[in-house]
């Protein structure tokens, strides 16, 4: 249905005509109606549905096929209310609301009407509650208590309908039995997720959800489908039988494993997360999370850093705080390190506050040598970051919809910002916008045109060499939005693309820099990265050739190792035994995500606040206490004692830090100056090297994603393509959670 | 040819089998209501499958019917035509050639080709012998049940199986629309009418001797009209001018 767009854009392309499309800048708007729901009147724009009119008014409609992000399909029948002089009820999900109509939901009619629809959906659905993991929230438990009748008066004697399951991969549970047809994941697959494979087979009695041909859910949103499967048919594998929703802590927190800040909701019991699920937020995630940021939590239970360790030898003997602190003074004084010669590396997990911690540290012990564990991490970034928008992601999560054409560089935004990809598969179906890719080629959930693969073919492109439709579409277009990969800034040609990008945004600059729209955005994929160029944690240049001899790895595990040098003495602090502790002479356990209360700040500038769900393990300590504990070992004592005055120092370096929820935009002259910035650089010229993608295996990216079983499962089934298709019903499904 | 008629019996044969079930409380399916695909010898993925040329050229005629936009349209004329090329059912191959062709997911097929009892997503044999035994049919002459009864007896398989000379498959379906010359049934393209035991059998030994019996109704009646003998317009239709005012005649 809505691939129409996609289709007829095909054909104009074909034909070399115009691309015909209604494309208008501002949201048309539509008249008002005014309705009466149960004796109430509400007002709502024209084109409502007349459930989300009936929930302005206060009165609640049972729903099971509806969901306000989805399409409408309209095939449960549960919401069907009472309208004056229409002889029949109807379904108010697929109603539009008509001006003066007198709605009624809580009359004879429709109390029968549910009763009805109920007794239909509970003919065929097994009484298997007990067993069932999505009992205590499920709609279908819920509502049938609300409005069902307590019998039945259906007996077949052939039994209720069988279907049998079907194997969608690691992460969904299928028990099919428990379907009622209602087409939520079928819609979400097609019209959010991209992978257009799930859909309905047979007819009436015999229809069921699947994919016909025996394959995996290939996508790294098929979490979703959890969620939004209203009864237990689709249950989550990991967390199959392992609790009930009544006995979890729910705490709301933030995602950290992109840079999209994705809101989350941690349920855990006792000191163990047992999921996560994500929490609404217009403005970032919708109500979606990616598979990564569901499932990576049980990594948190494998290869933890619960106790200091201290390197004796080959091997790491478990030490108490004291000694771990007094071997990390020692070491740090019989290094001799002096000035520039004390490092700091930030990986990606680390939280602002450490981050503000440790460069406060290290710069009054007298260093500028503060590096990111990513490549060309030791050297001042390509983009030069005392301007903000110069390294986020300007035009905001939100807006990208409204984009018309997106040239992405150098990034592949599935696997780096999952979230922000299904941004792009909206405006792709809804409003026709356009894409073309320069680097490698990915497998999109959008059609898009491959201009090219290297720094080059950047410069060329922007120039107007290139031929193609799209880059007529790009020069006419009304709101363009040229995305720049995290890791092109990463690589040499890093300022040369810049350049080359930033000269061609001032030079259209009525159609990228208006007040309304802000179409240069860099789009980052670690979470700590934002908040680390916000903070300035870059090395100054004369740090970048100074050869270090104390090195301090704060949560940095994807650091090169050749950039540490034998002699020196190295302290890894944070959460895993992943690969900066193999490096390291002293290992300092940390919390967490989940585990800290802890400032984010997302791709875009968004400060967030995450929350602690459980304590951190063992004698593992928040990051910047342990940041402020070392600081009096060494000497230098940090001025604060709690978060509080830590978050006021973090104020005075930039307000933006603390004002959480809100993100900063930059007036136009500032984006201007920050682009002159770029664009005047004086780069080598840009090579025909490739971009590589920085992400090759999107389950397996960071520690957390690494130590965790789901993900090594996910892994095999999506990107080695390597899962056991069986038949589900013979082996225990959850048998390696 | 010889391996998709083995296969036509085996896999009748175990649905049949599977008939006898042991203690379990929901109905077993049968293969033609199974909703899922299972790659088999015979049909997979890997068995090639393309329009040939004769038959691509109707396709793009097919597809020139519906606005560029909509070409998905086509979908159920190509699932026919390419069921028609296949030996008269819809493999996944054919699924897959009609999504290729049309641009469209394949899962948007398979739901289709699902849904439309018509497409036999399991190998059917030349002979595919569709026995109407809706309630008119049912009623009408000497009853479909009658019919059913002389083709299982005549070729010794029951309604869902195929011949083990891989020459006939029978089913029964729902109404075919032939309802005045009940009971009938459906062989090919060909509507058999008026049936009754003996003629039956002498359309089944003719097809059996690779020979094509007359379509229609096996009486001897025109198609559909009153087999007692015309009623009404029995007289000879006036000519033009006839009762006319005589200026007009």
């Amino acid at each position: 249905m809505l691939r129409r767009i996609a289709a007829t854009r095909n054909i104009a392309r074909s034909v070399g005509g115009p691309s015909r499309r209604l494309l208008s800048t501002t949201q048309p708007r539509q008249a008002d109606v005014t309705l009466t729901i149960d004796g109430k009147e509400v007002t709502v724009p024209q084109g409502t549905a007349l459930i989300q009119a009936c929930e302005q008014a206060g009165a609640a409609v049972p729903r099971f096929c509806y969901h306000d992000r989805l399409a409408i399909a309209g095939n449960c029948r549960m919401c069907l209310v009472e309208v004056e002089r229409s002889p029949k009820p109807v379904a108010s999900c697929a109603m539009p609301v008509m001006p003066g109509s007198k709605v009624f939901t809580n009359t004879p009619l429709v109390h029968k009407a549910r009763e009805g629809v109920m007794e239909f959906l509970l003919a065929n659905h097994p009484l298997d509650c007990p067993i069932c993991d999505q009992g205590g929230e499920c709609d279908l438990q819920d509502q049938s208590m609300r409005y069902g009748s307590d019998r039945t008066r259906f007996h077949e004697i052939t039994g209720k309908r069988a279907v049998e399951n079907k194997d969608l991969g690691p992460i969904v549970k299928t028990s099919m039995n428990r379907c009622i047809q209602c087409t939520r994941c079928v819609r979400f697959a097609n019209d959010v997720a991209g992978v257009e494979d799930l859909g309905t087979t047979g007819r009436g009695n015999d229809l069921q959800i699947g994919m016909y041909i025996e394959k995996t859910m290939d996508s790294e949103m098929s979490g979703n489908i959890i969620d939004l499967c209203p009864v237990g048919a689709l249950t989550s594998k990991p967390y199959a039988f392992q609790s009930r929703p009544w006995e979890l802590k729910k705490t709301e927190s933030v995602d950290v494993l992109d840079a999209v800040g994705s809101n989350i909701r941690i349920d855990s019991r006792g000191v163990q997360v047992m999921r996560v699920q994500p929490k609404i937020n217009d403005e970032i995630n919708e109500e979606w999370i990616n598979d990564k940021s569901r499932y990576a939590y049980d990594g948190l239970k494998y290869q933890r850093l619960t106790t200091p360790l201290v390197r004796e030898g080959n091997r790491f003997v478990p030490a108490g705080w004291e000694q771990a602190m007094e071997t990390i003074r020692h070491g740090f004084l019989n290094s001799g390190a002096r000035g520039d010669e004390i490092k700091a590396v930030a990986g990606g997990l680390a939280d602002t506050e450490a981050l503000v911690a440790l460069k406060d540290l290290v710069n009054r012990l007298g260093s500028e040598n503060l590096t990111l564990d990513q490549n060309l991490g030791d050297a001042a970034p390509a983009n030069s970051v005392d301007i903000r928008s110069n390294y986020l992601f300007n035009t905001g999560i939100e807006n990208i919809e409204d984009a018309d054409a997106v040239l992405l560089v150098g990034t592949n935004p599935r696997h780096e910002a999952a979230i922000i990809n299904t941004r792009f598969r909206k405006s792709y179906l809804h409003r026709g916008a356009e894409f073309a890719v320069i680097g490698e080629k990915f497998d999109s959930t959008f059609e898009y045109e491959h201009v090219g693969t290297s720094p080059k073919d950047v410069e060329a492109f922007l120039s107007g060499s290139s031929k193609g439709a799209f880059a007529k579409i790009f020069n006419e277009a009304k709101k363009p939005l040229i995305i720049v990969g995290s890791a092109v800034t990463e690589t040499k040609d890093g300022a040369a693309v810049l350049k080359a990008v930033s000269k061609h945004v001032l030079a259209n600059e009525g159609k990228f820099l208006t007040p309304e729209w802000n179409g240069f955005s860099v789009l980052q994929r670690a979470a700590s990265r934002a908040a680390a160029y916000d903070i300035g944690f870059t090395p100054s240049s004369s740090a970048t050739s100074t050869k270090p001899k104390f090195v301090y790895l704060l949560n940095a595990d994807d650091v090169d190792p050749s950039s540490i040098p034998e002699d020196a003495f190295v302290v890894y602090q944070g959460h895993h035994g992943d690969v900066g502790a193999q490096y390291a002479d002293v290992c300092l356990p940390a919390a967490a995500y989940t585990e800290k209360a802890a400032t984010w700040i997302n791709t875009e500038g968004r400060s967030q606040l995450g929350r602690t769900a459980v304590p951190p393990p063992g004698a593992s300590r928040e990051d910047w206490k342990i940041i402020r504990a070392l600081s009096e070992v060494v000497g230098s004592p940090l001025p604060y004692d709690d978060t509080d005055t830590l978050r006021l120092r973090m104020h005075d370096i930039s307000p933006s830090l603390v004002r959480y929820d809100a993100v900063e935009a930059p007036s136009p002259e500032v984006l201007k100056l920050g682009l002159s910035t770029l664009s005047s650089a004086s780069t080598s010229a840009a090579s025909s090297t490739p971009f590589k993608k920085p992400i090759q295996d999107f389950y397996r990216t960071d520690p957390i994603s690494r130590a965790s079983v789901t993900m090594a499962e996910c892994s095999k089934a999506f990107t080695k393509k390597d899962w056991p298709l069986s038949n589900v019903d013979d082996v225990a499904q959850a048998s390696y959670a | 040819m010889s391996f998709a008629r083995s296969a036509i019996a085996s896999t009748r044969a175990v649905v049949r089998s599977s008939g006898r079930r042991g203690f379990t409380s929901s109905p077993a399916r049968r293969s033609e209501s199974l909703f899922v695909h299972r790659d088999t010898d015979y049909n997979n993925p890997s068995i090639p499958f393309e329009f040939n040329p004769e038959n691509l050229k109707r396709a793009h005629e097919i597809i020139s019917r519906y606005p560029p936009q909509y070409k998905k349209g086509a979908c159920m004329p190509l699932l026919d035509l390419g069921q028609r090329q296949n030996n008269g059912w819809t493999s996944i191959s054919v699924m897959n050639a009609v999504a290729k062709l049309l641009d469209m997911p394949k899962m948007r097929v398979y739901e289709v080709a699902t849904f439309y009892t018509m497409y036999n997503r399991e190998p059917v044999a030349p002979n595919f012998v569709q026995l109407c035994t809706t309630t008119p049919c049912q009623l009408g002459g000497c009853g479909s049940t009658k019919i059913l009864e002389t083709i299982e007896k005549h070729l010794g398989i029951h309604a869902g199986q195929s011949t083990k000379d891989g020459k006939f498959t029978l089913i029964e379906v729902e109404c075919l629309g032939a309802c005045s010359n009940a009971p009938m049934m459906q062989i090919g393209d060909d509507y058999y009418e008026d049936l009754t035991p003996e003629t039956t059998v002498k359309i089944l030994d003719a097809l059996a001797k690779g020979e094509k019996p007359k379509p229609g109704p096996q009486t001897g009646r025109q198609t559909s009209e009153n087999s007692a003998g015309l009623t009404s317009l029995t007289t000879k239709p006036y000519g033009p001018g006839e009762f006319c005012l005589p200026e007009f005649q």
